[in-house]
């Protein structure tokens, strides 16, 4: 496959940024997109031209570490799945393809395609934990917990903390990515105990940050890699509210 | 000078470690307060250590590579987690963990480390249940369990195929907690690129900010590595892209020993590499081992049949099929452990069975276990697996068998520790696959998750107070001291000298050579040639690496072929090292395989006599040969045996 790229070029944090365009050729479709760019980026070197950055680690569609808006879209065109799991097979011999980073208020861009999402760690750091220290905790099967409740607390601990709910919402808004954390430990009866405290310390976290409100457009459910659904965000609507009465 | 002193307390296997834990010295909370603790890396290991640390009151330094601690490379392990909780009634044990264990590292790992393993391994379910690691469960609310490789009971606890991820954030959840707490300061996208020694003791390291190029120096009373494993020597493994040794070769250069850097882990299940263009190698978990079953076409017209494609592998008959782990292995048949089922399929691929164009692949099938569970069963077990091997292969194998190839998955060896987890440097502890301790030549699947949390949860917290201790009336470690100036420079000198090349090859392109040097050489089977052989291959590419390598732009910015430079300079030196190792040890034991030394059905012949011994290497100079210390192994409570997985 012969392609065209347009990508963002932008220096650093303070720099102004700009569209460059690229040129590959002989690309196999069982090509990752990300090996695609490796192979974009063993050109520029040979070139004397300087790679472009981008964060990727695992590979495997798990570190949550890769990112990229590829045709406005977060991941690119496939559904569930992260860039590093989305293969060439999934374009077309000519196609133009757009590629840009997460663009979100709350993840400021550090150098071309990567950005800085320490504002999710910060969210996390601000409750999104049950406060056991180390040893002197009861045994694994001392708390019998319903099938159904461990199952739905795993479909909300699949999040990789990528930031597509985030950038890819209109607002900005991060609940998606609050809502999994509150609602996976909400599921279980270890996580009830600090509920309340749990999920107004992470919104009032959020909404320091700088992140926008949630409007209910679905957008970060349609293009979360690990499917997670915005049903979360209603529990921790409840959750908030709630607390919020109780106080 | 150091010295090999394994410090494995005298007393019964069972109390050695109640003995230890007795014996040892602890610091009071208000001291505790004053010590200061350096982690590298965030992963299961350094996770959970630095907040456990953090927990009892020191003061924790963690830094990672990634953008935050949840990236670590323990996120990507899928199928579970050991321990001897015997909660199916299966006749599980301590004694039963220990055993298999170290039967399955080959006879080549320290009895009492591992016995310590699988006394604690209980305590880590316990642990991340009460984090909320949601675990898979039974209708009635109790935890589920599955079987792995190496072992007849089902004891690995599991988070369908994302254990890893559940695992580490509860550890990072953990650490999250102490960060807010202030009792920990996190520093993500910060490399450690050398170790500070000063008085023969760990006083510190040297980082370079991985944004903006700064090159920083950090002190503490004692420094924790935990930054994971090598495998990444071969270019392409299951390892994440970012996964490197050169914080523990750093160490080693400084005068950490470091052990058995030969034993490598080939996992038998991962994606079959496509084509030259390939960047990294996916694992499909060893749990589909538990149903799916492993097969190559008896009859060669078959074969080229599939090959060719005028054949599925649904149109061959049952009776056409060679379900060889079952045929040759009774008794565990497909749950065989990694290596004897990694040298089979190269058995069969070697024989020319192999089932994809390059010949190198295997069918692992579902098909068995499909009609016996149903479609809906299978999902619910391995459905996250099953969708990622089809968005990568454009494969169904709900219909198809998946193809399957053995790859470099984990690597035993790593920094030499004593039985507190110590080092040679006194000070600089080493945990999870950064040290060597547990696996012996063979890692067993669902150990690593387990070690990674035994080490930062419940044996490091406690063995780092007998050394901190004496280190009360010690002030705030000075960053500004001859020692600290001196690897400082040794880092700045480094990367000007790379700078300063600008030859005609990338970073990448040597990479790869690099890794095809150590797979075809030093991989799944090696000789005395192939391993003279990589030496000098490896040696030529490094004195290439310094005269021909073109990393462009500069220090002072996000530079991520620096990166890729900095860590391929130490792979290059670990890639020798790795092989000298193997030419040292003239046995095949787990995962290192002579093929000079076999039995006449072709399974690794140890010799126990002359190897039962794990080999030390200690750091001379640049391009000189290494010293070989010998730690000799002695097993009491287990009698040494060949390896029987037949009945």
């Amino acid at each position: 496959m012969n392609l065209t790229l347009k990508i963002w070029r932008q220096k650093n944090a303070k720099a102004k940024g700009a569209f460059e365009t690229y040129h590959v050729e002989n690309i196999s479709p069982d090509t990752s997109f990300l090996e695609m760019l490796d192979i974009l980026n063993n050109n520029l070197i040979h070139e004397g031209k300087e790679p472009v950055v981008f964060d990727h680690d695992c590979r495997e569609g798990i570190c949550g570490m890769c990112s990229l808006h590829i045709n406005g879209h977060a991941h690119g065109p496939d559904s569930e799945i992260t860039t590093c799991q989305l293969h060439m097979r999934k374009f077309n011999d000519g196609d133009t393809i757009v590629i840009e980073p997460w663009r979100s208020a709350a993840f400021p861009v550090i150098k071309d395609l990567a950005v800085d999402r320490s504002a999710y760690d910060k969210i996390l750091q601000a409750g999104g934990f049950i406060s056991v220290n180390t040893g002197g905790v009861p045994d694994a099967n001392a708390i019998p917990i319903p099938k159904a409740d461990a199952d739905e607390s795993m479909d909300a601990a699949a999040c990789i903390g990528c930031g597509a709910c985030a950038a890819t919402c209109k607002n900005g808004s991060a609940m998606l990515f609050v809502a999994a954390r509150v609602s996976s430990l909400a599921k279980l009866p270890q996580g009830r105990v600090e509920g309340a405290r749990r999920a107004k310390a992470m919104v009032a976290k959020m909404d320091e940050l700088g992140f926008g409100n949630c409007t209910n457009t679905g957008a970060c459910e349609a293009e979360c890699p690990k499917a997670i659904s915005i049903a979360h965000i209603a529990r921790l609507n409840r959750e908030f509210l709630s607390a919020k009465f109780k106080d | 000078m150091a010295t090999l002193d394994s410090k494995i307390p005298q007393g019964e296997l069972s109390k050695k470690w109640s003995n230890h834990k007795a014996a040892i010295k602890v610091v009071s909370p208000a001291n505790k307060r004053k010590l200061e603790i350096i982690v590298v890396g965030t992963g299961l290991g350094g996770a959970s250590a630095a907040a456990s640390l953090a927990e009892l009151g020191y003061n924790v330094k963690v830094f990672c590579i990634s953008d935050s601690p949840r990236r670590a490379h323990s996120i990507a392990a899928q199928g579970g987690i050991n321990a001897a909780k015997n909660y199916q009634n299966d006749n599980d044990s301590v004694f039963r963990l220990f055993y298999d264990t170290i039967k399955g590292g080959d006879y080549r790992a320290r009895e009492a480390n591992v016995y310590r393993l699988a006394e604690v391994s209980n305590l880590i379910i316990d642990q991340c249940v009460a984090q909320g690691v949601p675990f898979a469960r039974e209708y009635g609310g109790l935890l589920d369990n599955r079987s792995f490789g190496g072992a007849q009971v089902s004891r690995t606890f599991y988070a369908r195929g994302q254990t890893g991820q559940q695992l580490l954030l509860g550890a990072y959840a953990a650490l999250n907690r102490q960060i807010a707490k202030g009792n920990v300061k996190s520093y993500p996208r910060h490399e450690m690129l050398n170790l500070v020694v000063e008085d023969g003791e760990a006083k510190g390291i040297i980082t370079r900010n991985l944004v903006t190029g700064e090159i920083e120096r950090f002190g503490a009373h004692a420094v924790v590595i935990a930054s994971g494993g090598y495998g990444n020597v071969f270019f392409l493994s299951t390892n994440a892209m970012n996964s490197n040794g050169s914080a523990a070769f750093q160490c080693y250069r400084k005068g950490a020993w470091f052990a058995n850097p030969c034993f490598t882990q080939i996992h038998p299940t991962c994606i079959p590499v496509h084509g030259d263009q390939q960047s990294k190698l996916t694992l499909m978990s060893e749990s589909l081992r538990n149903d799916g079953r492993i097969w190559v076409p008896k009859k060669m017209e078959d074969v080229k049949a599939i090959r060719s494609g005028a054949k599925k592998p649904t149109d061959i008959p049952e009776e056409d099929r060679d379900y060889y782990l079952e045929r040759r292995y009774p008794a565990f048949g497909n749950l065989v452990p990694r290596d004897v089922a990694s040298r089979a399929a190269k058995e069969r691929c070697d024989a020319g069975y192999g089932v994809n164009e390059t010949g190198l692949a295997v069918f692992l099938d579902f098909k068995t276990a499909i009609e016996r569970l149903g479609k809906e069963v299978i999902r619910q077990r391995y459905g996250n697996l099953f969708q990622m091997y089809e968005k990568i292969t454009d494969v169904n194998p709900y219909e198809q068998p998946m193809q399957i190839f053995p790859a470099v998955h984990y690597t035993m060896g790593g920094i030499w520790v004593d039985y507190n987890l110590m080092t040679t440097i006194p000070g600089l502890y080493a945990i999870g696959e950064a040290n060597f301790s547990d696996h012996g030549a063979n890692r067993l699947g669902a150990s690593a998750l387990m070690q990674g949390l035994a080490d930062g949860y419940f044996v490091l917290p406690y063995t780092i107070g007998d050394y901190l201790s004496h280190k009360i009336q010690t002030p705030k470690t000075d960053v500004n001291t001859p020692a600290f100036d001196e690897a400082e420079k040794a880092v700045k000198e480094k990367i000007a000298r790379i700078f300063s090349i600008q030859g005609k090859r990338s970073v990448d392109d040597i990479h790869k050579e690099l890794g095809h040097i150590m797979w075809e050489n030093v991989g799944m089977a090696r000789t005395k040639e192939s391993l003279e052989k990589a030496i000098k291959e490896v040696q030529r590419l490094r004195a290439e690496f310094w005269k021909d390598v073109k990393v462009p732009g500069t220090n002072e910015e996000f530079n991520q072929e620096l990166e890729k430079a900095l860590r391929l300079s130490d792979f290059l030196e670990l890639g020798e090292l790795m092989a000298r190792d193997a030419l040292n040890r003239n046995e095949s034991c787990g995962g290192h395989f002579r093929s000079e030394y076999q039995t006449a059905e072709g399974e690794a012949l140890r010799d126990d006599e002359h190897y039962a011994y794990v080999a030390v290497w200690e750091y001379t100079g640049e391009n000189k040969e290494p010293v070989m210390h010998k730690e000799e192994l002695r097993f009491e409570a287990v009698h040494l045996a060949q390896r029987n997985y037949k009945d």
